[in-house]
């Protein structure tokens, strides 16, 4: 389980990590999700894997971190509201600058500047 | 009364925020009253909590009665009531500035204003690993909204850049904050210095990559040279009261290195301790000597105050990266200093390029200024306290800086430490000479500044020789915050061995 846990975890910030990188605002906010989701899952493991554990503690020796869980309820909270506001935002930039490249400028337009 | 007290800054802002939110469209004379009430009180209590910090007394405050390690606490010490003062006072001069209209130019003002200081005092008061990404996250998002605040071209694309290298920033924040959870068990600071001093050996790889990862975070924060690009473009195009309010948060950065290496990673961390060390201090030189490059290239004042700002970050650090004692106390005078210049700055190049019209801040010839007289003085003021010429603030805070420096830390830190006052001096006197001596041709026709305007800038650049004046007792006061930073067994020993004063 652990490896496959890892490897999700890899994979997902993995595309997380590129999609950022990459030129326009639409990829860059997947990208950002990507990276969230892996962060979420990063925080869940944190506490160390296990199965068949109680939830809440009653008397059992056996049981979950709880605090794990309660710091990716808030990281999912934040996260969730920052994406909405990246999401806008690159709304907003798309509209007053009249295209999506996170500098604001088309492509072909820099190429000449260059020039 | 007097045990809530702590926990004050951090609902008051919360609570005035929330009902400045509310819709009070048209009752522009409300928000202000409230907005400017609401932190001359926070600066009130500042004072209080400053007062009661200075004995040496380090107080608690555990939320909802949850005592340490389990539940969330803000902790005073003497380091964070002066910071929670120094961003009352910053923030007393913005709002003040901002009520001269540029509240009224976008939504929400002074509702995300408070906010945001909601944000920047609890990340200063938190003593938990979590919650200090909770508050960094609070003061983001209003940075965030306020940074947009008036709308505009520039504005929208500095945001995009700021808002995604911030959202990266935080995803790196909570892996750091979870391998650190991961390896230690606990996220209370205090905590977690304890137990890395029981660390098993296997684990200190995994505590070694957390600690690291969150210098890259505060650094980001901090502004330190590979992650800096995103300051100076996003601090130009910020409105002039947030810009102002925006010299304290690369602070917050600042203040959280000092604070988790000195508390977290100290002496009795064993061979974890201090190794953010060599980073720090090799960085900021390099963001020192970039910098200055900057200062001296920028075209335009707001983006010369922005490498301003930068100059004084890689001051900063450079004293955390030296690491002594002298060196801690000598840059907590240096930050109050720079903190409150450089906000007053970016206040005053907005009344400048208020009164210049079509040329604004950019360093050419224009118009000649309506009140070009007071402009001037100020100005003057501004960029000999900013570029650390004696009589006013600056000199003191360099001097002891220069003075804390170790022989072999010397040949580093004089030569670029004293050219980057150069490079002020020059850029600041060849933009202010080009502002009040060579456009003097054309009509004036700026219009009078308001009242405003006028008492924000002078609050916060008359702090310059009040700090010189008062240099005697700041400094003892910052000495002995120094000297409490290095002793992180009284912070231990006050939070898990005492009963506290827990309500």
């Amino acid at each position: 389980m652990e490896s496959l846990y890892a490897i999700t975890t890899g994979v997902l910030s993995a595309c997380g990590l590129y999609l950022m990188l990459r030129g326009r605002t639409f990829p860059v906010v997947v990208g950002l999700t990507l990276l969230s989701y892996a962060v979420n899952l990063f925080l869940f493991s944190m506490g160390g894997l296990t199965t068949d554990g109680a939830t809440i503690i009653d008397g059992v020796r056996d049981y979950a971190d709880p605090l794990p869980q309660a710091l990716v309820l808030t990281a999912i909270v934040i996260g969730f509201a920052m994406t909405a506001f990246a999401v806008i935002l690159s709304m907003r930039a798309r509209g007053d600058m009249g295209n999506d490249h996170v500098d604001g400028r088309k492509h072909e337009e820099r190429e000449e500047s260059h020039r | 009364m007097m045990q809530h007290l702590i926990v004050l800054p951090v609902v008051l802002p919360l609570l005035t925020g929330l009902f400045l939110l509310r819709s009070l469209r048209g009752r522009t004379r409300l928000k202000r009253v409230l907005g400017v009430t609401s932190t001359g009180l926070l600066t009130l209590v500042a004072v209080a909590l400053l007062m009661r910090a200075a004995d040496g007394e380090i107080a608690y405050y555990a939320l909802g009665g949850w005592q340490p390690p389990f539940g969330i606490v803000l902790v005073l010490d003497r380091l964070s009531a002066l910071m929670v003062l120094l961003t009352a006072v910053l923030a007393l001069g913005c709002v003040i500035f901002a009520c001269g209209g540029d509240d009224e130019k976008g939504s929400n003002f002074h509702g995300l204003f408070q906010l945001q200081l909601m944000g920047i005092n609890g990340a200063f008061l938190t003593g938990d690993l979590f919650n200090l990404f909770v508050f960094f996250e609070v003061l983001l998002l209003a940075s965030y909204a306020l940074l947009l605040h008036g709308g505009g071209k520039s504005r929208i694309q500095a945001a995009v850049h700021y808002v995604v290298l911030n959202l990266a920033g935080s995803a790196l924040f909570l892996i750091a904050v979870g391998t650190l959870y991961g390896a230690t068990g606990t996220l209370n600071m205090a905590d977690m210095a304890v137990r890395l001093g029981q660390l098993p050996a296997e684990r200190a790889g995994l505590v070694t990559a957390g600690a690291l990862m969150l210098l890259v975070v505060f650094g980001l924060k901090s502004a330190i040279l590979p992650l800096y690009f995103w300051l100076p473009r996003a601090y130009a195009a910020a409105p002039a009261p947030v810009a102002a309010l925006f010299a304290i948060m690369t602070k917050v950065g600042i203040y959280a290195i000092l604070r988790v290496y000195s508390l977290v990673f100290g002496e009795q961390a064993g061979d974890l301790a201090g190794l953010e060390q060599p980073w720090v201090w090799w960085l900021s030189l390099a963001t020192l000597a970039i910098a200055t490059a900057g200062v001296l290239a920028a075209r335009d004042l707001r983006l010369l105050i922005a490498y301003l700002v930068l100059v004084s970050v890689g001051t900063l650090l450079a004293g955390v990266g030296m690491g002594s004692v002298e060196a801690t106390a000598s840059l907590l005078y240096y930050l109050l200093h720079t903190t409150l210049v450089t906000g007053g700055l970016f206040l005053l190049a907005e009344m400048i390029g208020l009164q210049r019209g079509k040329a604004g801040t950019r360093i050419v010839k224009g118009k000649p200024l309506t009140q070009g007289g007071l402009l001037a003085l100020l100005f003057l003021a501004g960029a000999v306290a900013v570029a650390g010429l004696p009589p006013l603030s600056g000199a003191i805070g360099k001097a002891l800086l220069l003075n804390a420096a170790t022989p072999d830390q010397q040949p580093w830190l004089w030569p670029l430490l004293l050219a980057s006052g150069l490079a002020a001096m020059i850029a600041l006197s060849r933009a202010g000479s080009t502002f009040f001596w060579r456009s003097q041709s054309g009509e004036r026709h700026g219009e009078r500044l308001p009242r405003h305007h006028w008492a924000g800038v002078g609050l916060l650049l008359a702090t310059s020789p009040l700090l010189v004046a008062l240099a005697g007792p700041v400094s003892d006061y910052t000495r002995a915050t120094a000297d409490q930073l290095a002793r992180p067994d009284a912070v231990v020993d006050a939070l898990l061995h005492d009963a506290g004063d827990a309500p």
